[in-house]
């Protein structure tokens, strides 16, 4: 086991920089994924650590060694691809003994380190399996196995999950989870998907660009984010932003929305806001924070009326949309409050979780 | 059932009539013209079987059906052959020629197009199209600068010229169909064994090469039957018995002139045809697979 460290690392593909510079600490231990959208360098990244892809500049050290120039095998890693990527023509016990076999490692230590990894994957009854015989889960969970018999430094894991569907994705979310809480090892996780990202890491990179946009828990990222992107990335469904002026009202400060609508701003958040007063900013709010009136505390004067275009019942709770100033907005409230599409409904917006960001650059205030 | 699922239930049952009538008449389309082709391709073998076990009196007898054989069948054909031509001389160097062409076309577009389609380098593409356009160039205008080369090196009138011919023609395909099948393997499977400790020969010959045996196959049916049925190069530069190869020695040993020896001929072209025959027969499933790899590729 061991720590990862990237040092200003650029790729460059011909004249398309991939990846800017970017520098990153990995604790040993660490479960850390890295998300964002196709395109942000999050796969190129984790195919540099591997060394499958060269960094055009920067340092990447694994365990404190610079790895630029040391191959891939040489680099103790072990990595679980997007398709899995199992050798067709061997057996599962073939595929995860392959690499064991290359360092000549003794049989019988083998036969123990593959049993020993099936019994913790629960595939101990596959191994004499080929991969085209085995359901997408069980191929994914052999990708696995064939990682955590290697007993590596550090495991790579890209999009592992992209190709099961909804259901298998969660079992198995969790089973990457379990096993990382048996195994320990210091882990990286290229995904897409904020929800296994939020899910699975103890910290959270989210990508963009070819830039780190914030690095933090997945509760400080969902709470304190400090960009416009990661605001909106993470969360699901994602954060309303409405574009507002902030105003002084008397001693305190008040958000127009647009038209006919101003809310006030919560004490200690006014506090916060005091020197953007005045200017035109972007109001931002998550739809959890967007329901039917409820609870003592509330502050009457952020109830407001507004008529519903689409109305999502997602069982525990339902979703409705409806547009303010050309912009749709989504409300979370309880399947009981919400009524019918083109008709009123009663809202109340919890300012104490509101987020305001500057527009010039994008970074919440 | 109401009026109205009645309604909608006749033009199903129509159609599903319909359909039928249509396998029906394709079936039918497809057996015809299945039957045609074979009748249109096991005549000649048929035609080749029926001479080789007559007579040399019974050929020669223009009165007589020769589709049939009206006076016994006999072995002497095969016999005469193997006892008093070179037959089995000629079967034996195109086996050498054949076995060891197989080999070295096997060898260089496995390791070519394994360079080509895995190891990026400098000029790789416009290399792998370079190779497929030499297969391009026939044979038959090869073989001038080629004798030029067999006569520099000594080797004319020497079978051991057609193994070094013979891949000319045989390589460029080859590697063609490797570079075809070898870019169908996901890059993973490599990218997975270089990180689990494999260099690149330890990826082509525990990864590459088992994950493509379809296509190897392929390319060494393909390489086999180009060495076992060349002509052209054989009739160029080999000229003594014992050099020769069965496709030209049959040939030349059983037409003198106008004097054709057809029972014998028929005899060796059927015996001569035996060892494609059987590889094919074996190995037919591998071959379609490989030809077919990359046509389904993404």
């Amino acid at each position: 086991m061991a720590d990862v460290a990237l040092h200003n690392v650029v790729k460059r593909f011909d004249q398309d920089e991939a990846v800017r510079g970017i520098s990153l600490n990995i604790p040993d231990k660490e479960f850390i994924v890295l998300v964002g959208p196709s395109g942000c360098g999050k796969t190129t990244t984790l195919r540099m650590i591997a060394g499958l892809e060269e960094a055009t500049a920067g340092e990447i050290l694994i365990g404190g060694q610079v790895v630029n120039d040391v191959p891939p095998k040489d680099r103790d890693i072990a990595m679980v691809f997007q398709n899995y990527a199992l050798y067709p023509h061997m057996t599962v016990f073939e595929n995860m003994s392959f690499g064991l076999k290359l360092r000549r490692v003794a049989k019988e230590e083998i036969k123990a380190r593959v049993q020993r990894a099936a019994k913790i994957l629960d595939i101990a009854d596959l191994l004499d399996r080929r991969p085209k015989q085995l359901s997408g889960g069980q191929r994914q969970r052999v990708a696995m196995g064939r990682a955590i018999v290697r007993n590596p430094k550090v495991f790579l894991f890209d999009e592992p999950l992209s190709n099961l569907d909804a259901k298998l994705r969660v079992q198995t979310r969790t089973e990457i989870k379990r096993v990382h809480q048996q195994v320990k090892t210091t882990t990286i996780y290229v995904t897409h998907d904020q929800v296994e990202a939020m899910t699975l890491a103890d910290r959270v990179v989210v990508m963009n660009g070819g830039r780190i946009e914030q690095a933090g828990r997945p509760q400080e990222l969902y709470h304190q984010p400090r960009t416009r992107f990661v605001a909106g990335f993470i969360g699901s469904p994602a954060m309303n932003f409405l574009p507002c002026r902030l105003e002084r009202n008397g001693a305190g400060l008040m958000l127009r929305l647009g038209e006919g609508l101003a809310l006030p701003v919560p004490q200690p958040r006014a506090a916060r806001y005091q020197a953007a007063a005045g200017k035109e900013l972007i109001f931002g709010l998550r739809p959890e924070h967007l329901t039917e009136p409820r609870g003592e505390a509330r502050d009457p004067r952020c109830e407001f009326t507004v008529n519903l275009d689409v109305v999502e019942p997602m069982g525990m709770e339902t979703m409705v949309f409806f547009g303010v100033n050309g912009s749709e907005i989504c409300a979370r409230v309880t399947p009981d409050a919400a009524t019918a599409p083109g008709q009123p409904m009663r809202l109340y917006a919890n300012l104490n979780h509101m987020h305001l960001i500057d527009p010039a650059t994008d970074l919440v205030l | 059932m109401t009026a109205t699922a009645a309604v909608a239930a006749r033009p199903r049952i129509g159609a599903i009539a319909s359909l039928r009538r249509s396998r029906r008449w394709s079936l039918f389309a497809s057996y015809f013209f299945l039957i045609l082709f074979a009748i249109f391709f096991l005549t000649p073998p048929y035609y080749m079987i029926v001479t080789s076990l007559k007579s040399d009196a019974e050929v020669a007898h223009l009165a007589t059906n020769p589709w049939i054989i009206a006076n016994g069948v006999t072995f002497e054909q095969y016999r005469l052959l193997f006892n008093e031509t070179d037959f089995l001389i000629y079967f034996k160097n195109t086996v050498i020629v054949t076995v060891c062409v197989v080999a070295i076309t096997m060898v260089v577009s496995v390791l070519a197009a394994f360079s080509l389609s895995r190891m990026r380098f400098w000029g790789s593409g416009l290399l792998a199209t370079g190779i497929f356009l030499t297969y391009l160039i026939p044979d038959t205008l090869l073989f001038i600068p080629l004798f030029q080369i067999v006569r520099g090196l000594g080797l004319l009138n020497s079978y051991w010229s057609m193994v070094l011919v013979y891949p000319t023609l045989t390589v460029p395909f080859c590697t063609w169909i490797m570079i075809g099948y070898f870019q169908s393997i996901p890059k993973e499977l490599d990218e997975a064994a270089l990180i689990d400790g494999a260099g690149y020969m330890q990826i082509l010959t525990k990864i590459f090469i088992p994950v493509a045996l379809p296509g190897i196959v392929a390319a060494t049916i393909f390489a086999f039957t180009v060495s076992w049925a060349a002509f052209v190069y054989p009739i160029a530069f080999l000229f003594s018995a014992d050099q020769q190869v069965l496709t030209v020695g049959t040939v030349t040993s059983l037409i003198k002139a106008d004097v054709y020896k057809w029972g014998m001929l028929m005899a060796g072209a059927l015996v001569a045809a035996a060892p494609p025959l059987i590889i094919y027969a074996f190995l037919m499933d591998y071959y379609i697979a490989g030809l077919t790899a990359g046509a389904t590729k993404g």
